[in-house]
């Protein structure tokens, strides 16, 4: 102990007067620092890593690391110390340490690995540490620090103390105390607790339920009180991730509906086979990622607009081929339509493949948003409700502000009157169906992020997306935006005690007796456009 | 009386003759044929042709409510599958203590789960009157709580025909819950007999296809009674003026509702008779693509005919066999191709085609619509 006390005490100290930046000179400070670890007796490679450490070497964590790993080896003819990339059959991959070159292959015997005792190594994982706490990215020091949550111990303390003396930046300095405190208090200390009272760390928890087990009454009450308030937060921050999970099913919901709003609510047809143009969009996507292959990223931007185009073509398809001729039966359009989704869903069966299809994640969309220690948010449901907001936007301007918004406003109000004012109403009626049919493509395409690209995809969705629409009104966008997202929300509300599947049923009949209450949905249309 | 009428009509008396004629046949070949003739029909056969039977009477159920009186259904399936359900629970309750894990009270695969006791809802199945009873009843009731609902508030059209399909899609997904106690994924199989009666032997599977036609025939007149009655007459006018029945003094929404809850009843007994045949009974059932396939087999027969749904249902059921049979992957291409040339095509399904040759011959034929009258 007092050995790594006394290591960790002189490398706190020297790092404080060596933080001048690594020169890149002939001389390279770094190869003679490297050479005295390589050649080092056993008694004294503590001080060599110190010497190291204390450089203020920006590839120090680089060259300790792989110290600790056995990757640091010597060629026995130049007496160089190099870096070992790969040590697997005969041959090595190795670099140079100081410039990170790489310096091609060796035979391992003409490599020596430079000796480490598992003492050192020991007490390395503590030296990286503290050797982020000094990094110049902040998030790097932070988490350090959060690695240090129930680790200290009795020899971190003084030295993480010197570093909160000059650490500047706030997040880190919470960290740094919060992981002094779990130590201070399961050393009984009372002011700890406060401390820890306003911590979501899962080691600030424990180290609190232990101390409200303890024996030392004051001690146990305070902790139990500092739990009590961290019940609280941790409550509202599940609050928070339920109801993000929540917008995120409805954003899934409104961009599975919203383009069903444009043929139903406002053209009046029934398109069973929605789901599949959706289905479409997600199989563009799994195509473009084929076709650019290790370019996950791109084929998903470019996959944007050629979901869109694949879609709309097929329900300009549709509508020439079969809807036109039912037009003002309903009831037939519905039946032909589901006939058309049977074909789609068949046709990918034959021609792709009847199993799921697998759509990379780029790297800018995976990982999560993190808010707190019990709250984050996972990327790719943040870029979808985003989408969802932007595809929202994007129409609400072409019904609103374009030729082709008025038109089939028009259209749809009077058919007979337009057509009498100069409106193609049959080129109206392409536009628009081509319209929502590329608006399921975008669909698609956001929703092969979240689930499996398969056959099925789009009879998942078909069913809920009338629920929408008709819930929201028909003929109305901000209606199936509003009730597209509240109906996710309560779907998340219901999960947590009633299970995904009564969920769904629960909404399911909640919205049947609603439509009953209110035939035409939460914003009915009202004036001339509602007897159209 | 209302269900002696039809008896008098000659197309109802040429629909019974042809059902008659068609089961005595089937019973006579498989009966009376030795085995390796060339004509005799197998056990497999009859059991098939029961099957279309239901399929039939179910068809007659959704056309009855969707030809005369407007309202596409895309839930019967639930009706169809409800009445299965009791029939299965009567069966599986009839097995006693043959079962796998041989307990006398609990079906197999309440033992499976664990449970101690028989839930409250499978009380009374092992009676056969009390089982046959929830066959109408649990369909009936349904269709009268959703039918009270909808009709009440005026959900008519595009926006019943979904949201009966959100029932179907809902009591599926209900159905597939273990916790249900009705089965889960797997539902009710591994039936033993019924009435005593050993549903593994032909005898029995010959009688059920007896008892099948039976009930299409039945169920055929009293659909036809309605139709034919002042009722059927009215019924047809909500169809094809709704506002005007209702501003002339009808209450639209009894006559709604009493028609589809008998459509509903029907469509039980199809299911009921259905599952001893297939010998099992699952939440697939359910399925929303099962109900809207139902309204195809409909609409190909010609739809307000009622002849034309058994038609219709007979027909793709038979060549469902086939394709599936030879190349399964085709099937979905061709049920879809169906979907759209019927409905492209033939507006009136098999029964216009066949009504436009005879109006060319004698020129004295009633459209359906006001066939009523007559």
């Amino acid at each position: 102990m007092s050995i790594c006390r006394s290591l960790t005490l002189l490398l706190i100290a020297l790092i404080g007067l060596l933080s001048l930046p690594a020169t890149a000179q002939e001389d390279d400070p770094g190869k003679a620092l490297l050479i005295n670890l390589a050649e080092a007796p056993a008694s004294k490679v503590e001080e060599a890593v110190n010497a190291i450490v204390s450089s203020g070497d920006e590839r120090a964590r680089g060259w300790l690391e792989a110290y600790g790993n056995n990757r640091l080896s010597r060629v026995k003819d130049t007496g160089q110390v190099v870096l070992v990339l790969n040590n697997r059959g005969r041959d090595w991959e190795i670099a140079d340490p100081l410039t990170g070159e790489n310096l091609g292959e060796m035979s391992r015997r003409e490599l020596d690995r430079v000796a480490i005792n598992n003492r050192i190594r020991g007490q390395l994982e503590g030296i990286l540490a503290m050797l982020d706490l000094n990094a110049k990215d902040p998030d790097v020091r932070e988490a350090s620090a959060q690695d240090m949550m129930g680790k200290v111990d009795a020899s971190l303390v003084a030295p993480l103390e010197a570093q909160l003396a000059k650490e500047e930046d706030a997040a880190v300095r919470n960290r740094i105390e919060e992981a002094l405190a779990i130590y201070r208090v399961s050393e009984g200390n009372l002011e700890a607790v406060d401390v820890l009272a306003g911590s979501l760390h899962p080691g600030a928890r424990a180290a609190l339920n232990e101390a409200a087990r303890s024996d030392n009454a004051a001690l146990a009450a305070s902790a139990t009180d500092a739990l009590e308030s961290i019940e609280q937060k941790l409550k509202l921050n599940r609050a928070a991730e339920t109801l993000y999970f929540g917008l995120s099913l409805g954003s899934v919901l409104v961009l599975a509906a919203i383009g069903l709003a444009i043929t139903f609510g406002v053209m009046g047809v029934i398109n069973m086979a929605h789901g599949e143009l959706i289905m479409l969009g997600a199989y563009t996507t799994w195509g473009m990622q084929q076709l650019l292959p290790g370019q996950p990223g791109l084929a998903l931007i470019l996959s944007i607009p050629a979901g869109f185009l694949v879609a709309a073509t097929a329900g300009i398809i549709i509508e020439r081929s079969v809807i036109q001729y039912l037009k003002g039966r309903p009831l037939e359009t519905l039946l032909a339509t589901f006939g058309i989704s049977l074909i789609l869903q068949q046709l990918v069966r034959t021609v792709i493949s009847p199993q799921n299809r697998t759509v990379v994640t780029p790297d800018w969309m995976s990982g999560s948003l993190v808010i707190n220690d019990a709250l984050s948010l996972t990327l790719n449901r943040l870029y979808v409700l985003a989408f969802a907001l932007i595809v929202f936007a994007g129409l609400m301007l072409i019904m609103r502000k374009t030729r082709l918004g008025l038109e089939v406003r028009a259209v749809t109000q009077n058919r007979a009157m337009a057509r009498s004012m100069g409106i193609r109403a049959t080129r109206v009626d392409i536009m628009t169906f081509a319209l929502g049919s590329g608006v399921a493509g975008l669909a698609g395409v956001a929703l092969s992020q979240l689930t499996n690209v398969g056959p099925n995809l789009g009879q998942n969705y078909i069913i809920d997306s009338f629920m929408v629409v008709v819930f929201g009104g028909v003929g109305n966008l901000w209606g199936t935006l509003i009730a597209g997202l509240s109906l996710g929300t309560i779907n998340q509300l219901l999960e947590p005690w009633a299970g995904a599947v009564l969920a769904k049923i629960i909404v399911l009949v909640f919205i049947i007796l609603f439509i009953q209450k209110r035939p035409k949905g939460l914003f009915p249309q009202k004036g001339r456009a509602a007897e159209g | 009386m209302w269900l002696t009428r039809p008896l008098q009509e000659r197309s109802t008396q040429i629909f019974l003759g042809v059902l008659f004629a068609a089961v005595l046949v089937v019973t006579s070949l498989h009966l009376f044929m030795p085995q390796d003739s060339a004509l005799h029909v197998s056990a497999f056969t009859v059991t098939l042709l029961g099957k279309y039977l239901c399929y039939a009477l179910l068809a007659v159920a959704v056309d009855l409510v969707w030809g005369y009186l407007g309202i596409l259904s895309l839930g019967h399936g639930a009706f169809f599958a409800l009445g299965g359900y009791a029939m299965g629970m009567y069966l599986m309750r009839q097995i006693g203590d043959r079962g796998v894990y041989g307990d006398p009270i609990l079906p197999d695969f309440m033992v499976f789960l664990n449970w101690q006791e028989l839930p409250w809802f499978w009380h009374g199945f092992d009676m056969a009157w009390f089982a046959f009873l929830m066959v109408l009843l649990a369909p009936g009731l349904l269709a009268l709580v959703f039918g009270f609902l909808a009709f009440r508030s005026r959900v008519t059209g595009v926006y019943l025909s979904i949201i009966t399909q959100a029932l179907t899609f809902a009591l599926m997904l209900a159905f597939f819950r273990n916790e249900m106690g009705f089965g889960g994924n797997n539902g009710l199989t591994d039936f033993k007999d019924i009435l005593g009666f050993n549903l593994r032997t032909d005898a029995t599977r010959l009688g059920l296809f007896i008892a099948t036609g039976i009930a299409l025939a039945i169920g055929y007149v009293i659909c036809r009674g309605i139709v034919t009655s002042k009722l059927g007459r009215v019924s047809v006018a909500c169809r094809d003026a709704e506002a005007r029945t209702r501003f002339l003094g009808y209450r639209v929404e009894r006559v709604q509702l009493f028609v589809f809850v008998v459509s509903a009843m029907l469509a039980g007994v199809a299911g009921a008779l259905y599952v001893p045949q297939v010998g099992i009974i699952n939440p697939s059932e359910f399925s929303p693509l099962f109900s809207i396939e139902i309204v195809v087999w409909v609409a190909l027969g010609g739809r307000a005919t009622l002849y034309g749904a058994v038609i219709g249902a007979i027909l793709v059921n038979y060549a469902k066999t086939v394709f599936t049979g030879i190349m399964p992957d085709a099937w979905l291409f061709a049920l879809g191709g169906l979907f759209v040339l019927v409905t492209v095509f033939l507006p009136k399904g098999i029964a216009g085609l066949l009504q436009k040759r005879r109006k060319a011959k004698t020129d004295d034929d009633t459209p359906t619509g006001q066939e009523a009258t007559a």
